[in-house]
C-alpha cells in the first residue's frame, strides 16, 4: 500500500523524523484555514500517488490568505497524469540550502535493506541515478543486526555529506531505518532531504511503501488505505477478498492460483486476444468465491466473452462447475463462456456443467483450445 | 534418487490440528509419506487419526526422529513456526502459509543462513517426489516417476506445465514449488544446484514469473554450473507495471523484473524458453528425444 505524501510525514513525526508543520484539507475552506495556522508564507501541495506533481504545476506558494485561497482552489481537482487531486497539504515553507537524497527499500534480491543517500536529491535523483550512479551512496543492513551508527557515518562521507553535517545526517538515517522497520515498509524515500540555512535537516516530502501482509499489526495503518483511489471493479474485488486487476481488453478471465492465472493471460494474448483483467479466485475457491467473480469480471462492460481456466489442487472442479451454475442463476450472463477444468475432481466438474446445460458455455480440454476458443467469441466468431 | 524428500522423509505437520492442516497431512499420509507427528501447542497427548500431537517441535522430535517439518499456520504465527522448527535441529522446513509479512520473512531468511535448516517457501505448494514422498498441497495423482525436475514460483501453474508434460509422456524426479513471495527461503539456483546433482533427474523445467531478479540470477548459475538441459517458463509478458498480480512477489517495479527481460536473460544464456505451457514440453520432448 502506497501512502500519501502527508500520511508519510506524519509516520515519519511520529518516530521522530524532522518534518514541516503541516496539516492536510480537501476543501479551500480547510485549506485557508490550515494556512494560517502554519502561517505565511506556505506551500500548498497536491496529494496524489504519483511523482513529478511539481512540474505539472501540483506545489504552489502561498505568502497570503488571498494566494492560499487561489492555490489551493486551483490544485484541488486537478488532474495530474490520470489522478484527481482529492486532497492537499499546506505546510510551513521552509528555507532551503541544499537537497539531498535519502530512502530505504526492500531489496528482495540482495534479502536486506538498502539505504542509499545522495547530496544530489531533488527533481532529477532518476537522471543522477542513471548518469552519475556513484553519486549515490549505498549500503545494505543485516537485518538481525539493524542499523548502527557507524553506517550513517559511512553513508555520508561516501555521498561526500558536509562535514557539520555527517552527525545529523547519520541520526536522519537511523531514525529512517527506525521507521522502515517499525512500520514494516517496503519502501522509504526522502526527496528532498533538505539542509536549511541552521545547518539543519528535514524531510520536505515522504514516499512510503507498506507491507499490505503486515497490515494485522498496525491496525492505524491499514486505516489509510482509500477506496476511492481503487479502480470500481477492483474496489469491489478487494471487498469480496478477491485478487483482480483490471486490464484493458474484452475477454475476461477467471483463473486459480496466481502464476497459472497470469500464464493464462499470456496464452490468451498469444492467440490474439486481449485479456480485460487478471482474476485470481485463489485455492481452495468455493462457489460463493464463483459468484461473486463472475460479478466482478461482467461488471467490467468491456467485456466480451469470458475464460474459466481451473486447475485444480486445493480447489475441487465439482465446485467450480457448481458456482459457475449458481453464477448463471443469479446473474444470466449474456456473454460468451469458455469454461477449461482440468485437476482435482475434474471429471465430477465436467459431467455437472454437462448436465446443467448452461446456455452460452463452451468446455475445453487444455488450456490452449480454451484460450484459442475465447479469442475467437470475443471477435464476434464461432469457435472451430 | 530425487530431491529433498523420499521414502527416508519423517514428516512433522505444524497446525496439524487446523482444518487445512489435518486434510493435508492425511493426504499426504495416503500417498505414502511417513507423517510421524504434529505440533499444536497445548494439544499434546491428542492424535489425528493415530498421528501424534506434540506441543513443541523440540518434543515432536525428541520422540518421532521427524526430519522434515512442513508449516500449515496462519500468517501470523509462521515465522516463529519455522523459526521453532529451525531451533528443534530439523534440516528442511516446508512452509505451504501464504500472506507472511514480509519482515518476518527477511529476519526468518537471514537467520536460517546462519543454520543448518533449509526452508521451502513460505507461500509454496511443496514437494512431491513421485512414488516416494508428497509434502504439501500438489495433486499427486497427475505425476508419475520420471526424469524431469521441476521448480516453480507458482502453485497451480506447477501443476499445469507438470501436466502437460505427463501427457506428453514424461515423470518427475521431484517437484519442488519454491514460492511466490519476495523472500523465498530457497531459490531456483538451490533447488537447481540439486536437480544437477541428482542422478534420476534428466532435464530441468524452471518456472518463472515477473518480479525480482531470481531468474536472470538462475541463467548466470546455469550457465557457469549447469551441464543438465533445463527448459524455462515465465509467466506474466502481459502484465501492467506497478501492479501486483496474486504472488507477493509478482509485480514489475518500473522497467525491473519483466517477463520479456527474463526469457531474454535465460535464452542469452542457452537456456530455451517456452512461451506457453505447452510449447515447454514441446521443447522438452525435443531435447529428451521423445
Amino acid at each position: 500500500m502506497d501512502l500519501l505524501e502527508y500520511q508519510g510525514k506524519q509516520l515519519f513525526a511520529r518516530h521522530g523524523i524532522p518534518v514541516p508543520d503541516g496539516r492536510p484539507a480537501r476543501t479551500v475552506d480547510e485549506a485557508v484555514a490550515a494556512a494560517k495556522e502554519v502561517g505565511f508564507p506556505c506551500a500548498i501541495k497536491a496529494q496524489v500517488k504519483i511523482g513529478g506533481r511539481g512540474k505539472a504545476g501540483g506545489i504552489k506558494i502561498a505568502s497570503d490568505e488571498g494566494e492560499a485561497r487561489t492555490h489551493s482552489a486551483a490544485i484541488l481537482g486537478m488532474d495530474i497524469k490520470g489522478f484527481t487531486v482529492h486532497e492537499i497539504w499546506i505546510e510551513a515553507a521552509s528555507q532551503i540550502e541544499s537537497e539531498y537524497y535519502a530512502s530505504i527499500v526492500f531489496d528482495r534480491g540482495a534479502k536486506a535493506p538498502l539505504i542509499m543517500l545522495s547530496t544530489q536529491g531533488g527533481m532529477d535523483i532518476e537522471e543522477v541515478a542513471d548518469t552519475n550512479p556513484g553519486a549515490i551512496a549505498t549500503l545494505h543492513v543485516d537485518p538481525l543486526l539493524g542499523f548502527q551508527d557507524f553506517h550513517g557515518r559511512r553513508l555520508a562521507f561516501d555521498a561526500g555529506v558536509d562535514a557539520d553535517l555527517v552527525r545529523p545526517v547519520g541520526a536522519f538515517l537511523h531514525q529512517l531505518y527506525g521507521t522502515f522497520v517499525a512500520e514494516e515498509a517496503l519502501l522509504v524515500e526522502v526527496n528532498p532531504l533538505i539542509v536549511t540555512p541552521e545547518r539543519t535537516v528535514a524531510a520536505l516530502d515522504a514516499k512510503v511503501t507498506l507491507d499490505d501482509n503486515s497490515l494485522f499489526r498496525h491496525p492505524d495503518n491499514a486505516n489509510l488505505r482509500d477506496p476511492s483511489d481503487e479502480d470500481p471493479q477492483e474496489q469491489m474485488a478487494h471487498e469480496r477478498g478477491l485478487t483482480y486487476v483490471k486490464l484493458d481488453g474484452d475477454i475476461g478471465i477467471l483463473g486459480n492460483g496466481a502464476g497459472l492465472v497470469m500464464s493464462t493471460l499470456d496464452v490468451v494474448a498469444h492467440y490474439g486476444g486481449a485479456p480485460a483483467n487478471f482474476l485470481d479466485a485463489g485455492g481452495g475457491s468455493k462457489a460463493e468465491a464463483i459468484t461473486s467473480a463472475v460479478e466482478v469480471i461482467l461488471s467490467d462492460e468491456k467485456v466480451k466473452a469470458v475464460l474459466f481456466n481451473i486447475f485444480g489442487g486445493i480447489t475441487r472442479g465439482d465446485e467450480v462447475a457448481n458456482g459457475l451454475i449458481e453464477a448463471f442463476k443469479t446473474l444470466k450472463p449474456s456473454v460468451p463462456f469458455v469454461v477449461r477444468l482440468d485437476g482435482t475432481n475434474d471429471v465430477e466438474g465436467r459431467k455437472i456443467l454437462a448436465d446443467a446445460n448452461l446456455p452460452n458455455v463452451t468446455t475445453a480440454a487444455t488450456m490452449d483450445e480454451a484460450a484459442q476458443k475465447v479469442v475467437a467469441l470475443a471477435k464476434g466468431e464461432v469457435p472451430a | 534418487m530425487s530431491v529433498l524428500i523420499d521414502n527416508d522423509t519423517k514428516l512433522v505437520v505444524s497446525g496439524i490440528t487446523g482444518r487445512e492442516g489435518t486434510f493435508h497431512a492425511l493426504n499426504n499420509r495416503r500417498y505414502g509419506t511417513n507423517v510421524v507427528a504434529g505440533v499444536t501447542p497445548g494439544k499434546a497427548g491428542q492424535d489425528v487419526e493415530g498421528i501424534p500431537v506434540f506441543n513443541t517441535f523440540r518434543d515432536a522430535v525428541t520422540n518421532t526422529g521427524a526430519n522434515v517439518a512442513m508449516v500449515f499456520v496462519p500468517p501470523r504465527f509462521a515465522a516463529d513456526s519455522i523459526l521453532e522448527a529451525a531451533d528443534a535441529g530439523i534440516p528442511l522446513v516446508i512452509a505451504i502459509t501464504e500472506g507472511i509479512p514480509a519482515h518476518d520473512e527477511l529476519r526468518v531468511y537471514t537467520h536460517l543462513q546462519r543454520t543448518g535448516t533449509r526452508l521451502v517457501g513460505p507461500n509454496c505448494p511443496g514437494i512431491l517426489s513421485p512414488g516416494k514422498a508428497n509434502v504439501g498441497i500438489i495433486p499427486a495423482s497427475f505425476f508419475k516417476e520420471g526424469n524431469v525436475g521441476v521448480v516453480s514460483r507458482s502453485g497451480t501453474l506447477t501443476y499445469q506445465i507438470g501436466n502437460t508434460l505427463a501427457q506428453a509422456g514424461f515423470g518427475n524426479s521431484s517437484i519442488v514449488g519454491i514460492g511466490g513471495d519476495p523472500v523465498p527461503g530457497s531459490s531456483f539456483i538451490d533447488i537447481i544446484e540439486l536437480f544437477q546433482a541428482d542422478d534420476q533427474t534428466e532435464l530441468i523445467v524452471l518456472s518463472g514469473e515477473i518480479g525480482g531478479d531470481a531468474e536472470e540470477r538462475a541463467a548466470d548459475y546455469i550457465a557457469e554450473n549447469v551441464t543438465k538441459p533445463v527448459v524455462a517458463y515465465i509467466a506474466g509478458f502481459t502484465a501492467p507495471p506497478g501492479k501486483t498480480m496474486g504472488h507477493a512477489g509478482a509485480i514489475v517495479s518500473g522497467s525491473k523484473g519483466t517477463a520479456a527481460a527474463k526469457a531474454e536473460a535465460l535464452e542469452s544464456k542457452g537456456v530455451r524458453v517456452g512461451r506457453t505451457p505447452t510449447e515447454v514440453a514441446d521443447i522438452a520432448m525435443d531435447i529428451l528425444g521423445k
